[in-house]
C-alpha cells in the first residue's frame, strides 16, 4: 500500500493506453483487435485479416482454435452484470473466412540472401513463426521436423472438425511459400550434430511431446487398451487408426481430454465418458470445449481418481476412489477420499489425457544448453536464449505446454533476438512497440468510429447438424458468423482502442465531463493514495488490475481522476468538454517485430 | 452524428429505496453548450431525487424561457414538465399547485427569466409563500438570446461583448429576504457538496424555497472580467455554513448542529462557519448578505430558514384534495352556493 498522493499518468508510455485496450493486451501477440472488428464491421475482410495475420501469423487457425485470453479480459464483461465478452475469436475466423486473395499483400521475400543461416527444429507454429519473421530480411531458414507435413501440433493433435486440414494448409503455406527450406520426416536425434553444421543459430520448437501415462495396478496388463491420449490424436489425424471400442474412458479433463473423447465418438465409441479426478470447478479445459463435448452426449464424472485397471473378457475394468477437494488457506488444493465405496467402470478403450511432458533426449547434456526444472531449458524470459548464445528456444519447448498464440508469441520474440543475434548487436536493445495516436472527431457530434455500441447479448457461432458431424470425422462443427451475426457481434464492441486523452492544462474544471460520463468514470478530488483514490471515486473502482489515470494538478489544486476500468469509450465526456481538454484519440500499437510485413499496409483510416 | 447516450451504466450503482437506480432520474442529452453550469445543476437535481428515493411522477418540472429553462428536458425523463412563458413560470406554478398540492413543484429559470422580465411574478409568489423549490440557474446574462446583461449582472462585470455593465444588479437572495422568502440559499453549479443537500432541503421545504444557484454561462459570460464565471466564483465564494440533509428515518447524533426539522420528519442540519450569522434570523441573513456583497464575495449556503410560515394553501385554507379528484358536485356546488358566497361580499 502506498501512502503518498499517485504521480500523474505518463501517457507518453506505449504501455499506458495499451492496457486500456484490454483484450490486445491479453492478447500474447497483441493483436489490434478494435481495428480488426471494425473493419469486418465495415466488410474490409481483407484488411482485417492482415491486420492478424501481421500479428498472429495464423488468423484462419485461431479464429477457430485459440484459448483466446482477450475475452476473458474483453471491458464488455464489467460493463454490466451478466455481460459477455465480445466474441473475438470467431470475428477472427470471419476475416478468415470471408478474405480475398492476400497474396499480392504477402511480403517480398529477398532473392539475395543475407548469409545468415538459421536452422529450425520442429515445425509447430513457434518455428513458423521465427520463419515468417526472419524470410522476409534474407535469412535462409532451414525446418526440420519429424512429421509428414508442417503444422506441429495444430495438424498431429487439433481434430479436423474443430480445424480443416485446408484452412491449416493455407496458412502454413503462407510461409513455406516464402522459401522455407523444410526437410519433413526428419527426427532430429542430435543437438551436437546440428551445432556442427553451418548454422549461425538454432531454434528450438519442438514442442512438448510427450503424453503423461498412469503408473497403477494392472496398467501393463491392459496395455493393448490404454492409449496415450496425444498419441493417439496424432495416429488418428494421419490416418494409422481409424476406428475405437463402443465403450471408451477418457481419462482427464484438459483440452486434450475433450479432443479425445470428441474424436471417438466419431471412431465408433458410443458410450464414450470422461473421468476426471478433480471437481469440475477446477477442470482445465476451458468452458467452451467442455459445453461442445457435452453436446455431444459425453458425460463427465467428476472427483474420481483411478486406481487399477484390470481385464476381464477382453474389457478393461478401471476402478476409481471417489474423492473430495480440500483447499487450504492459501487456496492449494488436495483431494481427500470421500469414504464411498470404490466405482467400477468398464470399457472397451482407455484413452490417457492426463498432460504432457516436454522431452530433450536429443539434447546432449555436455554442449552448454543447460536444463533446469522439470528438465526444461534454462533461458532468458525476453530473449529466448539458451545458455548457448546461438541456441534460442520458443513455444511449448520453451516453458512446458501452452497455447499456439503463445508460441506464436515466443516466435516474434525469438525471431527478435535470431536477428539482433546475427548482425552482432545486443540482444537486450530491442525494438519498440510502432504507435500511432490519432484524434477521431469528424465534426461536430461525430467521431469516425460508431460509439452506438449494441445492447445485445453475445452471439452464438450456429453449429451444423450434429448428426452429420457424429459421423464425418472431417466436417468442421462450427459453420461460423456469417456477414451479418458478424456485423451483429462486432457492434458489441466498445472500440477500447479509441483512447480518452486529457490534456490538464485547458481544463476550466466546469465538471461537464463527470456529470454526463454514464459510467461515472470521471472525478475531480484531491489527490490522494490509491487506496483512498479508489474508494472515494464517483464510482467505487474495484479492479486494481486496470490503473487509474491521473491527470497534472489543475488550478483549482485538485486531480482529474479516470477510472479506465468501466469506460465505455462512448466520447461523451470530450463531446460535452467545452475546451477540448478531452479527445478521443485512436491508439494504434503494433507490438515488436523483425520489421513489418504486410506489404501494402493500409490504415484502418485510409478509405477502402 | 454520433450523439448518444449509451445504454450502459456502472455497474455498481444501486437501486435506490423505491428501487430505481440513477439511470430512472436521468433526461434527454443536454443540447446546451459544453461545459455550461446549467448542466451540473440538472446533475445535481438528479442526484438529489434518486437519493431522496422522489417517485419521478410526483414531481411537476416548471420553468420559463431560456437555456436554463430547458434543463428539464435534461433530468427526470418522467416527471410532469410545463415550459412556460418567459417570466411567468410563477404563475404556471401557482395554478398548478392550487390545482393539486400532492405533487412535488421544482420551478427552474434563469436570471434573466426571473429577475428581468420575471421580476413582478418572481416577486409576489415569494410573498405568498407558494410551496415549491424555485431554482435560479444565475449566469449574469441572457445566455439563449447570445449573452446580453440581464439584471443579476454586477457593475462592472464584462460579458463577451466586453461592454461593462453599469446598472445596479439584483440581489435574488436579498430580495427573497425582503420581500418574505422562507427559505433562502445560494450555491454554485461547481460544487455539487453544497449544492446536492441544499436541493433535498428545499424540496422538503413546507413553503416557497430559493436557490440561486451561480452558474457560469462557458460561452458568452466566463471570460475574465466577468464576476459570473468559473475562476471569479470559486475564489470569491464564501459559504455561511455546510448544511447536511437528513432524511426522517436516518438517525443522527447530536453533534453541535442547528437542526431544522421539517413537516416531514426530515431535518436540516446546519453547521454555522465561524463568524457567521444564524440562518434562522431574517435580519441577520439580510445583513450578512448585504456585507458580504460589499466584501466583494459572494455568500452561499442556507441563509435563510423558516418552517413555521403558513404556506399558500394553509393560508387560504384550500380543499387538500387535488382538483382533479373532486366530483363535478364539488367543483360545481350550484347557483345556491354562489348566492351564499355573494351574500357574504355584500
Ligand atoms: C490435443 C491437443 C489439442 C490442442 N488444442 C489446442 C487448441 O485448440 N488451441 C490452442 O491454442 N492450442 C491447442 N493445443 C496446444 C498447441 O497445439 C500447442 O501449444 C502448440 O502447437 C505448440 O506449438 P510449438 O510450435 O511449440 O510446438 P508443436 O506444435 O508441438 O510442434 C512441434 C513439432 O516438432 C516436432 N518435433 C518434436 N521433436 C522433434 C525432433 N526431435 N525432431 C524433429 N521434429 C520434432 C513435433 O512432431 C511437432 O511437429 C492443443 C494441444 C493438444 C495436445
Ligand atoms: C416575451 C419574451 N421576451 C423575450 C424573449 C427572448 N428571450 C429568450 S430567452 C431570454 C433571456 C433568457 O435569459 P435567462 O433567463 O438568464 O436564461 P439563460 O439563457 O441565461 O439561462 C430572452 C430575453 C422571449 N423568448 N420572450
Ligand atoms: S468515453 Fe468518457 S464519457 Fe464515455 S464512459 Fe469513457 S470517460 Fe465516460
Ligand atoms: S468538460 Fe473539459 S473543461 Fe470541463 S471539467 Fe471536463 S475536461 Fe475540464
Ligand atoms: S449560451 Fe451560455 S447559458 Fe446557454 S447553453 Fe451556452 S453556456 Fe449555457
Ligand atoms: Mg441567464
Amino acid at each position: 500500500m502506498t501512502e503518498s498522493p499517485l504521480e500523474p499518468t505518463v501517457t507518453e508510455d506505449p504501455e499506458y493506453f495499451h492496457q486500456v485496450v484490454n483484450c490486445q493486451y491479453a492478447c500474447p501477440a497483441h493483436t489490434p483487435v478494435p481495428a480488426y472488428i471494425r473493419l469486418i464491421a465495415a466488410g474490409r475482410h481483407t484488411e482485417a485479416y492482415m491486420i492478424n495475420w501481421e500479428a498472429n501469423v495464423f488468423p484462419g487457425v485461431l479464429g477457430r482454435t485459440c484459448d483466446r485470453p482477450c475475452e476473458p479480459a474483453c471491458r464488455r464483461n464489467r460493463i454490466e452484470k451478466d455481460e459477455e465478452p465480445v466474441a473475438i475469436c470467431r470475428l477472427k475466423r470471419v476475416c478468415a473466412d470471408l478474405r480475398g486473395d492476400v497474396s499480392a499483400l504477402m511480403p517480398d521475400i529477398p532473392k539475395k540472401k543475407n548469409g545468415k543461416r538459421v536452422a529450425l527444429i520442429g515445425g509447430g507454429p513457434a518455428s513458423l513463426t521465427v520463419a515468417r519473421d526472419l524470410m522476409p530480411l534474407g535469412y535462409t531458414c532451414v525446418l526440420f521436423d519429424n512429421q509428414k507435413r508442417g503444422g506441429g501440433m495444430m495438424r498431429s493433435q487439433i481434430p479436423s472438425f474443430r480445424l480443416p486440414e485446408k484452412v491449416l494448409d493455407e496458412e502454413v503455406g503462407y510461409i513455406t511459400d516464402m522459401g522455407v527450406d523444410t526437410h519433413f520426416n526428419q527426427d532430429v536425434t542430435s543437438m551436437k550434430y546440428m551445432l556442427a553444421r553451418d548454422f549461425d543459430a538454432v531454434f528450438v520448437g519442438t514442442g512438448a511431446p510427450r503424453g503423461r501415462d498412469l503408473d497403477i495396478a494392472g496398467r501393463k496388463e491392459a496395455d493393448a487398451k490404454i492409449h496415450i491420449g496425444i498419441e493417439w490424436l496424432a495416429n488418428v489425424a494421419f490416418g494409422h487408426v481409424t476406428s475405437i471400442g463402443k465403450r471408451v474412458i477418457v481419462l482427464g479433463g484438459g483440452n486434450t481430454a475433450m479432443d479425445c473423447c470428441r474424436t471417438a465418438r466419431r471412431l465408433g465409441g458410443e458410450d464414450v465418458r470422461v473421468v476426471v479426478r478433480s471437481p469440475f470447478k477446477d477442470m482445465k479445459a476451458s468452458p467452451w470445449e467442455r459445453e461442445d463435448a457435452e453436446a455431444e452426449d459425453i458425460p463427465m464424472f467428476e472427483n474420481h481418481v483411478p486406481r487399477k485397471f484390470e481385464m476381464k473378457d477382453g474389457k478393461v475394468a478401471v476402478t476409481f476412489e471417489k474423492v473430495r477437494a480440500e483447499y487450504d488457506d492459501k487456496g492449494k488444493r488436495t483431494l481427500v477420499p470421500a469414504g464411498e465405496a470404490p466405482v467400477v467402470m468398464e470399457c472397451d478403450d482407455v484413452l490417457m489425457a492426463i498432460g504432457q511432458d516436454n522431452a530433450f533426449p536429443w539434447i546432449e547434456r555436455d554442449i552448454g544448453i543447460n536444463f533446469g526444472k522439470w528438465d526444461l531449458p534454462v533461458l532468458d524470459k525476453q530473449t529466448f536464449q539458451s545458455t548457448l548464445p546461438r541456441v534460442f528456444f520458443g513455444g511449448d519447448a520453451a516453458f512446458g505446454p501452452a497455447n499456439i498464440i503463445t508460441a506464436v508469441a515466443h516466435g516474434h520474440q525469438a525471431a527478435i533476438s535470431i536477428d539482433l543475434f546475427c548482425q552482432g548487436k545486443n540482444l537486450a536493445e530491442r525494438p519498440h512497440p510502432a504507435v500511432t495516436l490519432v484524434s477521431q472527431k469528424m465534426n461536430v457530434h461525430e467521431w469516425s468510429y460508431s460509439n452506438d455500441v449494441s445492447g445485445a447479448d453475445r452471439f452464438a457461432v450456429p453449429h451444423a447438424d450434429r448428426k452429420k458431424t457424429l459421423k464425418d470425422m472431417k466436417m468442421e462443427v462450427e459453420l461460423g458468423f456469417d456477414v451479418k451475426a458478424a456485423c451483429a457481434e462486432a457492434a458489441r464492441c466498445l472500440n477500447c482502442d479509441v483512447q480518452t486523452v486529457f490534456e490538464s492544462g485547458r481544463c476550466i474544471e466546469c465538471d461537464a465531463c463527470a456529470d454526463v460520463c454514464p459510467m461515472s468514470a470521471i472525478t475531480f478530488t484531491e489527490n490522494a493514495a490509491e487506496d483512498d483514490l479508489r474508494a472515494h471515486l464517483n464510482a467505487v473502482s474495484n479492479n486494481r488490475e486496470q490503473a487509474l489515470y491521473v491527470s497534472a494538478a489543475l488550478p483549482t489544486g485538485r486531480v482529474l481522476v479516470k477510472d479506465e476500468d468501466v469506460c465505455l469509450h462512448c466520447g461523451l465526456c470530450a463531446e460535452r468538454c467545452p475546451t477540448e481538454a478531452w479527445d478521443m484519440k485512436k491508439f494504434l500499437y503494433a507490438a515488436p517485430k523483425t520489421a513489418c510485413f504486410t506489404k501494402t499496409e493500409k490504415t484502418e483510416d485510409e478509405a477502402a | 452524428m454520433s450523439y448518444i447516450i449509451p445504454r450502459f451504466r456502472h455497474p455498481c450503482t444501486a437501486p435506490n429505496g423505491i428501487g430505481y437506480t440513477r439511470k430512472d432520474y436521468e433526461g434527454a442529452l443536454s443540447t446546451l453548450c459544453a461545459g455550461c453550469g446549467h448542466d451540473s445543476i440538472s446533475a445535481a437535481i438528479v442526484q438529489a431525487c434518486y437519493e431522496m428515493s422522489v417517485e419521478p411522477h410526483l414531481v411537476a418540472k416548471l420553468s420559463g424561457i431560456g437555456c436554463s429553462s430547458k434543463t428539464p428536458a435534461y433530468f427526470l425523463r418522467q416527471s410532469h414538465g410545463f415550459n412556460s412563458v418567459h417570466g411567468r413560470m410563477p404563475s404556471v406554478a401557482t395554478g398548478a399547485n392550487l390545482a393539486n398540492r400532492d405533487l412535488i413543484y421544482l420551478g427552474v429559470s434563469g436570471d434573466g427569466d426571473t429577475a428581468s422580465i420575471g421580476l413582478g411574478q418572481f416577486a409576489h409568489v415569494m410573498r405568498r409563500n407558494l410551496n415549491m423549490l424555485y431554482i435560479i440557474e444565475n449566469n449574469g446574462c441572457y445566455g439563449l438570446t447570445k449573452g446580453q446583461d440581464s439584471a443579476t449582472a454586477d457593475v462592472g462585470s464584462k460579458t463577451k461583448s466586453g461592454q461593462a455593465n453599469m446598472f445596479s444588479p439584483v440581489d435574488p437572495a436579498g430580495l427573497a429576504l425582503n420581500i418574505g422568502a422562507t427559505f433562502v440559499a445560494r450555491s454554485f453549479s461547481g460544487d455539487k457538496a453544497q449544492l446536492v443537500p441544499l436541493i433535498k432541503a428545499g424540496l422538503h421545504h413546507p413553503g416557497f424555497a430559493l436557490i440561486d444557484v451561480i452558474s457560469p454561462c462557458v460561452t458568452f459570460n466566463n471570460i475574465p472580467a466577468s464576476t459570473k464565471s468559473y475562476a471569479y466564483t470559486r475564489e470569491h465564494m464564501s459559504a455561511a455554513d455546510v448544511v447536511d440533509f437528513v432524511p426522517a428515518a436516518a438517525k443522527y447524533g447530536a453533534d453541535g448542529a442547528i437542526d431544522v426539522k421539517m413537516p416531514d420528519g426530515a431535518t436540516v442540519k446546519l453547521r454555522r462557519l465561524p463568524d457567521h450569522h444564524d440562518p434562522r434570523d431574517r435580519a441577520a441573513a439580510a445583513d450578512a448578505v448585504m456585507t458580504t456583497r460589499e466584501r466583494g464575495e459572494v455568500l452561499t449556503g442556507l441563509i435563510y430558514i423558516d418552517t413555521d410560515h403558513p404556506s399558500l394553501h394553509e393560508m387560504l385554507d384550500t380543499t387538500e384534495t387535488p382538483l382533479r379528484a373532486l366530483g363535478e358536485k364539488e367543483l360545481c356546488p350550484g347557483a345556491k352556493a354562489l348566492e351564499a358566497i355573494n351574500r357574504n361580499a355584500r
